[in-house]
């Protein structure tokens, strides 16, 4: 659509988009900051919070067991929502209609009420390691992205073509890997980049899951900024900012950014 | 009979996975609620008595519908040019609200923490123009907890209402004005009703999503400013209260998918391509 913008319209979404970035850049600055409390502008210039990062073991840890989760969480996801969105799509007439609503079920159920059963019932309940808890509420996390983002690529998907390629002799498995995965790519794609940003971020799913041992970056940081006030956590959110640049070239590399807008 | 029970293997897994770990631990979560020995809606007369709870629950209600109407009304506004300027412009705004969105709700609210702090960036600056002669205490008031979250959900409404407000064909804005619309009539009377639908549903993201948050309101809230989430974790965690807990957790269960119910009817009713 286009009609004539009012030029107060435009300064006033130029300042809303401003505030929206701004915030992030304070805190680069603050990173770098040569002082032992958080400040902006930064005093003077140094790195020494970003080594500071690594010589904190829990940063480090819970790093890794946030990839952890993060990659094997979403490949779960992957893994059992794929069939299930083919299998909506593709027999349509022979599954129930409220078969869908099971897998928004994740995303309308508060994430921390989620959490806080899994903790009752599955970590004390069923006396599951914390480790296990943790990536079965990640992998319900992002479950809905599995399933849904993927369903959105099959249903305009044709399935004719598949039909054409099974009878002329062709496997079902092998023409789902040959033939209708190659055509869903950038769906599988999406579903991955989102559900792996959710999962690397989550906060209210992890909060119960975490106990002794094992524990998610983002919680560490709570932690940590609970008891310091320092530049440390500056230097993290940096990294983690980077984290997002890189995830947003490869959407933008992949699907185009405004992928995110439909 | 193998060829009958295809769909239901495939869709077995995820259905098991969300029935055995949401459906089931969620449902015991509810259900202890109303199993007490006091009697069966014993844990809501407690949480409904303690002066506390209930501020707690019209603190959550109140901070979530302020967040909703300042992200909606924001929201709309910025979507609405994003989906007018051409081009080059348009990506770096896009750019603008995707950065945050996708950037962790940690390193967002950490952000108001530096601007908000006693020697953050907004006390310098007041105290440097000598706007003030003390630094204020913005933390851990409801205003800073309510601009964290406008920020936090402005970048999730611009992108869902961008789609809609491109999505109107410019065929009927331009029959509006030739028919004698003035630039507001058009507003009101086409882009308003047209873009209804996913106002709502940006709508119901927003208040769900403050309604059930936890990092934000624990980081910028604190003890002064508890929120249903926070409150559900000191219960759980601190208080080791867990009838208490499930109680809150059922309250923002039941709250949510009122909700969510409510609006998607609403939505649909109004819908104008439907109707």
């Amino acid at each position: 659509m286009t009609t004539k913008l009012h030029p107060l319209l435009i300064v006033f979404a130029a300042v809303i988009f401003a505030i929206l970035v701004a915030p992030l850049f304070i805190i680069l600055g603050a990173a770098v900051s040569d002082t032992s409390f958080l400040t902006f502008p930064p005093q003077g210039f140094t790195m020494r919070w970003f080594t500071n990062i690594f010589d904190i073991t829990a940063f480090r840890t819970t790093a890794i067991t946030s990839l952890q989760v993060a990659v094997t969480g979403t490949f779960l996801a992957l893994l059992i929502g794929i069939p299930a969105a083919y299998a909506m799509n593709r027999f349509r007439i022979r599954l129930p209609s409220w078969l869908s609503n099971v897998f928004v079920l994740p995303i309308l159920v508060p994430e921390i009420v989620l959490g806080f059963s899994l903790v009752k019932s599955i970590t004390i309940g069923l006396e599951l390691p914390v480790f296990a808890t943790l990536l079965i509420g990640h992998t319900l996390l992002v479950l809905p992205y599995a399933v849904r983002v993927v369903g959105a690529s099959l249903a305009s998907f044709d399935f004719s073509i598949e039909e054409a390629a099974i009878s002329l002799g062709c496997p079902p498995l092998k023409t789902f890997f040959t033939v209708v995965l190659p055509n869903i790519g950038a769906g599988v794609v999406a579903a991955f980049i989102l559900a792996f940003i959710t999962s690397i971020n989550d906060v209210s799913t992890s909060l119960f899951l975490t106990g002794p041992g094992v524990s998610t970056l983002p919680i560490q940081i709570i932690a940590h900024m609970e008891q310091f006030f320092d530049p440390t956590i500056a230097s993290v959110s940096v990294l983690l900012m980077i984290l997002t640049v890189g995830v947003m070239a490869i959407v933008e590399a992949t699907l185009g950014l405004t992928f995110l807008t439909k | 009979m193998v060829k009958r029970l295809t769909p239901w293997l495939l869709a077995a897994p995820a259905t098991l996975l969300v029935l055995a770990f949401l459906i089931l631990p969620v449902g015991s979560t509810l259900a202890t609620t109303f199993l007490e020995p006091k009697g069966w809606i014993a844990p809501y007369v407690t949480f409904f008595n303690s002066g506390v709870r209930r501020t707690v629950l019209y603190r959550t209600i109140e901070i979530s519908v302020i967040t909703t109407v300042l992200s909606v009304i924001i929201g709309f506004i910025a979507a609405y040019v994003v989906a007018h300027v051409p081009g080059r412009l348009k990506s770096i705004m896009i750019i603008a609200a995707v950065f945050p969105l996708l950037t962790g709700v940690v390193v967002r609210s950490f952000a108001w923490l530096i601007l908000l702090g006693k020697n953050g960036i907004l006390n310098s600056a007041l105290l440097g123009l000598g706007l003030i002669s003390q630094p204020l205490s913005m933390l851990y008031t409801e205003g800073a907890v309510i601009a964290a979250m406008v920020y936090l959900f402005v970048p999730l409404m611009i992108l869902t209402l961008a789609g809609v407000l491109e999505g109107i064909p410019k065929d009927v804005l331009e029959a509006a004005t030739s028919l004698g619309a003035t630039p507001f009539g058009v507003f009101r009377q086409v882009i308003l009703p047209l873009a209804m639908p996913g106002l709502i549903v940006g709508a119901v993201l927003v208040f769900t999503g403050s309604f059930t948050s936890y990092a934000t309101p624990q980081l910028l809230g604190g003890e002064k400013q508890m929120m249903m989430g926070t409150l559900l974790y000191q219960r759980a965690m601190v208080t080791f209260d867990w009838v208490g807990a499930s109680t809150v957790a059922a309250i923002m269960v039941v709250v949510t998918f009122v909700i969510v119910f409510l609006m998607t009817r609403l939505a649909r009713r109004l819908n104008p391509m439907v109707a």
